[in-house]
């Protein structure tokens, strides 16, 4: 276990735990961020380095900027709104998130010695993601771009203007 | 400890801090940060097992990953997008205050 | 002789490196390669602003800076100094640390932009296999960054400026990369050294260029259309215009970091001109081929440094966009544009080799742009002028 691997388990998990935590919102989106760079930065340890490319550009180009918009359109990181930060049944919540890990690290844990081992480099070459993209699996492929199509017209009129009830 | 039990812990916990965040917060954007989080956790599993796993040349694994990162994005796109109009309509983002069904 | 010529930075840093250890090489090596990039584009940058200055002041019928040194060139001399004296002022409710780190996010996402830019034959810093990828990839992240320079403020007017610039650079970001994606279908390569070499071939002396070609005509001006706004450059630049905004998202930041957001802004300038050089315009290769004796780099930089006067040119020849006439632009022009542009490039891919797709290719664009200009941005009629007084 390298050390870059702890540095990056570090920052990453720091920048969710700060994602979750923090006051302010839009701290929580910088530091989600932070979260999805430290993610970038493990895709490209593991030799994925078209999945990190695309982590960077898709997550923090695209999906953190959506969600700041989102923070500012909603006033959210402006008067600090009564009652606080935490939802009326946060214990609630956190004993099952604390299950959830529990069970996952059981698992993981348990299965430590059936798992593979180290394993040579796999050498992807995007001609090789071209190929399976056009071959083996186009549906998925045009079923996500039918997704897409219809994730922004459904966007986009959710959140238009209506004009009729405006008044 | 093999490298892949490293990564599934470090996914396994960054899913737990999701799945924190978006079942205490009272914010609905911080709902759905936790949402990306635990779909970006999702996505190290599938790339650690595509990297350690059998055949990896058939990179499975990889695209399972990247249709993942797309349909994430969509999904924050629409779910943004709803977060705005309810905003619009009772002035707040505040989920315990949207406990009526009427609007 | 010539090749060692051409290769003479190459040759320069294995010289260096081979007094050293066999284990230290690479390492070094790939240092030194940092530290060129480091040294080169912002002495370009500090010639570059002397020379918009004085462009500028030309094209507006006056002279530019010209009392530092001979012709003003030392400008950027005082320029430095006085942006490193400035007092640091941080307003007293701003974010600290958010506003301390915009300035560093921008600057590093723009100079690792750097890394994959073939600056001559075999000059590429990181070859590699998804490199336009990269680019584009680092080109986003500096969004991130002008939101923060503007929230962090806790200025409404900064803010303004940055979700203005936020929006428009979203906005621009998709005819960017696809304008790019018909280089990449028709050369089959994400990795920009191979796109460069599919350039390279010249039939009867001229080269085989992708500007030549109707696709890719009409993709180098999608293409530099887009850049421009994508560094907020000119007639785009609404959000940092010094009579609409103050100076938009960067109102509140003096001395240094204002000096590194300027440095950002023209080094990222620098990075998407060299792309666009790449792209469409053969990146260090020569326009003909008797000219293949001039050393490649000096091709590569003679591009970048005329799509620079490109830029200058139209920022002091062209009136400021407002923010709707430039989304509605984006969003009802550029993109339908560039969509016919991948179909036309595919086109000429699949017709084959002879004068049959250039006349097709050519009419299809023309028909498409006179088509778009009278129907999507047709002038709506105005009616006569009508004045409000105060009474």
């Amino acid at each position: 276990m390298t050390p870059v691997f702890y540095i990056l388990a570090i920052l990453t998990l720091a920048g969710g735990l700060a994602a979750v935590t923090l006051k302010n919102t839009v701290h929580c989106a910088l530091a989600l961020t932070v979260a999805f760079a430290g993610l970038a930065l493990f895709f490209l340890q593991l030799d994925a380095q078209f999945a990190g490319f695309a982590q960077i550009l898709i997550y923090i180009g695209a999906v953190a900027i959506l969600v700041v918009f989102a923070i500012l359109l909603t006033r959210s990181s402006e008067a600090e709104a009564s009652g606080g930060i935490l939802s009326r049944h946060w214990l609630a919540g956190l004993i099952i998130a604390a299950a959830v890990f529990a069970v996952l690290g059981w698992a993981i844990l348990r299965g430590a010695q059936a798992l593979p081992q180290e394993s040579a480099v796999p050498a992807v070459t995007v001609h090789q993601i071209g190929t399976a993209l056009m071959g083996r699996y186009v549906l998925p492929l045009e079923i996500v771009a039918l997704l897409l199509t219809s994730a922004l017209i459904g966007a986009v009129i959710v959140a238009m203007h209506e004009k009729e009830s405006a008044k | 400890m093999n490298p892949l039990t490293g990564y599934l812990l470090v996914a396994a916990l960054l899913f737990a801090t999701g799945l924190a965040g978006a079942l205490t917060r009272r914010n609905a954007i911080l709902v759905l940060i936790g949402i990306e989080l635990m779909l970006n956790a999702a996505n190290l599993n599938l790339i650690a097992f595509w990297r350690y796993g059998p055949h990896p040349e058939a990179l499975t694994g990889f695209l399972f990953a990247i249709f993942s990162i797309a349909v994430a994005a969509a999904e924050a796109a629409v779910g943004l997008g709803l977060v705005i109009s309810i905003y619009r309509h009772l002035r707040t983002t505040d989920l315990d205050a949207m406990n009526r069904m009427k609007g | 002789m010539i090749e060692r010529l051409d290769q003479i930075f190459i040759l320069l840093r294995d010289w260096l490196v081979h007094f050293l250890p066999a284990n230290w090489q690479a390492v070094v090596a790939t240092v030194l390669n940092v530290v060129a990039i480091i040294a080169v584009f912002p002495t370009l940058f500090a010639l570059v602003t002397v020379m918009e200055r004085k462009g500028l002041g030309r094209m507006q019928n006056r002279f530019g800076p010209n009392r530092v040194g001979p012709y003003g060139l030392f400008q950027p001399v005082a320029d430095g100094i006085k942006a490193l004296t400035k007092e640091d002022v941080v307003p007293f409710r701003a974010d600290t640390i958010v506003h301390f780190v915009a300035p560093l996010v921008l600057v590093v996402a723009v100079f690792m932009g750097f890394s994959v830019l073939p600056m001559g034959r075999n000059m590429v810093l990181a070859d590699m296999d998804a490199g336009l990828l990269f680019f584009f990839a680092m080109g986003a992240s500096t969004e991130l960054s002008v939101f923060m320079a503007g929230w962090s403020s806790r200025n409404k007017y900064s803010l303004l400026g940055a979700m203005r610039a936020v929006a428009q650079m979203i906005s621009y970001e998709v005819p960017l990369l696809m304008s790019g994606l018909a280089v990449v279908m028709i050369s089959g390569s994400l990795t920009l050294s191979k796109i460069v070499e599919a350039q390279n071939r010249y039939t009867f002396g001229l080269p085989h260029w992708y500007v030549f070609t109707p696709w890719g005509f009409a993709g180098l001006v999608l293409f530099s259309i887009a850049a421009m706004a994508e560094t907020n450059r000119s007639p785009f630049d609404l959000p940092e215009g010094e009579s609409e905004l103050v100076a938009g998202y960067f109102t509140e930041y003096s001395g240094f970091k204002f000096a590194l957001f300027f440095l950002g802004e023209y080094v990222g300038m620098f990075s998407i001109a060299g792309m666009g050089a790449t792209l469409f315009l053969g990146g260090w290769s020569a326009p003909l081929a008797i000219l293949n004796w001039v050393p490649s780099w000096i091709w590569f930089f003679g591009k970048l440094m005329i799509a620079m006067c490109l830029f200058i040119w139209i920022r002091g020849t062209m009136p400021r966009l407002r923010q709707d006439q430039l989304m509605n632009f984006a969003w009802k022009f550029v993109i339908p544009m560039t969509l016919v542009n991948l179909f036309v490039a595919a086109l000429w891919r699949f017709v084959g080799p002879g004068w049959a797709r250039w006349v097709v290719c050519w009419a299809i664009l023309i028909a498409f742009y006179v088509l778009m200009g009278q129907t999507i941005l047709r002038r709506r009629g105005l009616g006569p002028r009508s004045y409000r007084y105060a009474e």
